[in-house]
């Protein structure tokens, strides 16, 4: 009986002898590389990215493993640093495209300051932001993202603190791009993502994520398909939403959409700019 | 050659770019600021690029990032940022990432005082991150060797794909001195071995002979994976003890194996010495005085100076001198001591701590020995 050998059309993108991935059963982050892959794929068909000057920086946590499933120049590196990296890096060679993939834990908690400069700076990096409202791979504690009053491993008797909303603050500061999009709507990942890859200075995509194994359990939405559709109820979609319409609200709705597009002078052009003069 | 009049700082700047700095990034911090300050008027004319980082944590990130982009990076802070870049030390250890890292030491712990000269960062310098590693440390005693040594640190980065140290302190520099620049091709100068073959499926931390992997730079269709975690040689992460123990070994066998080009020593007097002054970096300008002033009273006293503080090559420190008693000066409450003390363990070894947040004088170092004379 012949062998027949099923590709599938993201493979090439991927490091198969990594294959499977270590995520759990329901987890949102497959999901979310097959979108951002698929934009990828398209930009290099299209000619309009290199795959061999594409580089993807993770730090810690499962959303950063990312980039060692995909078949690129990749690095993994310590806990929050993935922007300060990225930073270097297209600053010694600037014709990387630099991709950092992370959770809300990496980018936001421990890596919050390098995020805000790096949006200040408007450096030319994409980040993607996956946001699942826990500390995962730890096995459940409480992160910057996660809604008052969820009880977590190290808040059992519910997290007294109030969660940051990514998208305005990254907002308030000098990014050119900053958009929503959950896994529950894979075409707008793709969507956003094709467009970040054809833009200059900082862009940040934050994608709403499932852990059924880690945040559904403390929410009481254990079950992935449950997850999935809970999730999908509360995410809306809105063509020019304000700033003040990202705040996430499990009880009101998740608002995704692209909440700022500028053209503004991008770190790398100024410094060129000012570099000729010297 | 071009000869100048400068500090200890601007010789750091000047070393790294005769070394052909093309990255840097730092946070401002006393007594280092002025390399970041300099650097970021002249480099931009070299085709490089200097900035800010919001912390030291960002800097020495960056250029460990900058230097897989195939430049040669540098920071420069003092203790509590050198504290900060604690970790990422231990990065660019376990990703082989050359960078020089300059710790213009001050009196510490903590915020300490700011503007004024210790040597107490040398176990640091030797043990910030976590985990086993052996990471090269220079510590100049003048404005030439500030310069000399940066370009070593360089070298020695460069050619064993390392961290390396530059371990200056608050007097060498705001010190100014006479300064030999060298132009290229007067001083040798490093740089890492890439790939060979562009196209080949490379195993990104497979080691050649010298235990050295090429280093496949970003951008260039390697597919490397720069990786944190303990990796076998494709770059995977690998928790197996033959993995985690091939990987470890080397890391520091590496070092070791080149210890006799990066290990370097000033000795004077030693010939008929009795008494052996051990000292390092601005401390040991007062203790060669000292030395000079025991000679004249008719003692015979020895000077060895340790150029590179780490490794120590103890076997060029055995032979340094006979003398059987040894003091060792050092501007702390005795670090290196211990391992001085190690190894001359056959001989009478005495920590003489000169703690001063000021250059110690001559007639302070005479007073700290005069208990073992």
């Amino acid at each position: 009986m012949a062998v027949a050998t099923f590709l599938h059309p993201l493979d090439k993108h991927l490091r198969l002898d990594r294959i499977p991935t270590l995520y759990c059963p329901g987890c949102g982050l497959g999901i979310g590389l097959a979108a951002m892959l698929r934009a990828l794929d398209k930009r290099i068909e299209e000619g309009t990215i290199e795959p061999d000057k594409v580089l993807w920086i993770g730090g810690i946590g499962c959303s950063a493993r990312m980039v060692f499933y995909v078949n690129y120049d990749a690095a993994h590196v310590i806990h929050g640093r993935s922007i300060p990296f990225a930073t270097g890096v297209v600053l010694a060679n600037p014709n990387i495209k630099a991709i950092v993939v992370g959770g809300d834990g990496d980018i936001a908690g421990i890596g919050g300051n390098h995020l805000l400069h790096a949006a200040r700076r408007n450096i030319d990096l994409i980040v993607v932001m996956f946001t699942n409202f826990v500390y995962a791979m730890t096995g459940g504690q409480v992160a910057p993202t996660t809604p008052r009053g969820v009880k977590t491993t190290t808040t059992p008797y519910g997290n007294p603190e109030y969660p940051m909303n990514v998208i305005k603050l990254v907002s308030s500061l000098n990014a050119n791009y900053v958009a929503r999009t959950s896994i529950t709507t894979p075409h707008y990942i793709e969507q956003y993502f094709y467009k970040a890859l054809g833009m200059k200075g900082f862009r940040f995509i934050e994608v709403i994520s499932t852990c059924p194994e880690v945040y559904g359990r403390h929410i009481g939405l254990r079950n992935p398909v449950e997850m999935y559709i809970e999730l999908k109820k509360r995410v809306k979609y809105k063509p020019r939403p304000s700033i003040e319409e990202a705040e996430i609200d499990w009880n009101e709705g998740i608002v995704i959409g692209e909440f700022i597009e500028r053209n503004n002078p991008s770190y790398l052009e100024i410094i060129k700019g000012e570099l000729s003069e010297v | 050659m071009r000869r100048t009049f400068t500090s200890g700082n601007i010789a750091v700047a000047e070393g790294a770019l005769t070394a052909g700095l093309k990255f840097y990034a730092g946070y401002p911090i006393t007594p280092s600021s002025e390399i970041m300050e300099y650097l970021s008027e002249k480099l931009p004319s070299k085709g490089g690029v200097v900035v800010q980082m919001e912390d030291e944590i960002g800097s020495i990130n960056a250029i460990i990032g900058a230097s897989w982009a195939g430049a040669k990076a540098m920071t420069a802070t003092s203790g509590p940022g050198f504290s900060l870049m604690a970790e990422a030390m231990g990065l660019a250890v376990i990703t082989e990432t050359p960078i020089v890292v300059v710790n213009v030491m001050r009196a510490g712990p903590s915020t300490g005082v700011p503007t004024k000269t210790s040597q107490s960062d040398v176990l640091q310098a030797r043990w910030l991150a976590h985990g086993d590693y052996l990471i090269p440390c220079y510590a100049p005693w003048s404005v030439q060797e500030a310069y000399d040594l940066t370009i070593k640190a360089f070298n020695t980065a460069e050619l064993l794909r390392t961290p390396a140290v530059v371990l200056s302190d608050a007097v060498i520099a705001h010190l100014w001195e006479p300064l030999t620049l060298y132009e290229p091709g007067e001083v040798e100068i490093i740089n890492r071995k890439t790939p060979l073959d562009k196209q080949r499926s490379i195993l990104p931390y497979k080691p050649d002979p010298d235990l050295i992997p090429p280093m496949p730079i970003v951008g260039h269709g390697y597919k490397t994976i720069i990786e944190s975690l303990t990796h076998d040689e494709k770059g995977y992460y690998s928790p197996k003890n033959a993995d985690y123990r091939a990987l470890i070994k080397r890391l520091t066998l590496k070092i070791l194996k080149r210890i006799d080009y990066i290990y370097d020593q000033d000795t004077r007097f030693c010939e008929d010495a009795d008494l052996l002054l051990v000292s390092y970096g601005s401390t040991a300008r007062s203790v060669y005085l000292a030395a000079l002033e025991l000679r004249r009273k008719g003692i015979k006293a020895g000077f060895l100076r340790l150029k590179t503080l780490w490794p120590l090559h103890e076997e060029k420190i055995r032979n340094s001198c006979k003398a059987k008693k040894i003091i060792v000066i050092e501007n702390n409450m005795g670090k290196i001591y211990f391992d001085i003390d190690r190894i001359f363990k056959d001989r009478d070894v005495y920590s003489s701590p000169v703690l001063s947040l000021d250059l110690p004088t001559p007639r302070e170092i005479l007073e700290v020995i005069e208990p073992w004379l």
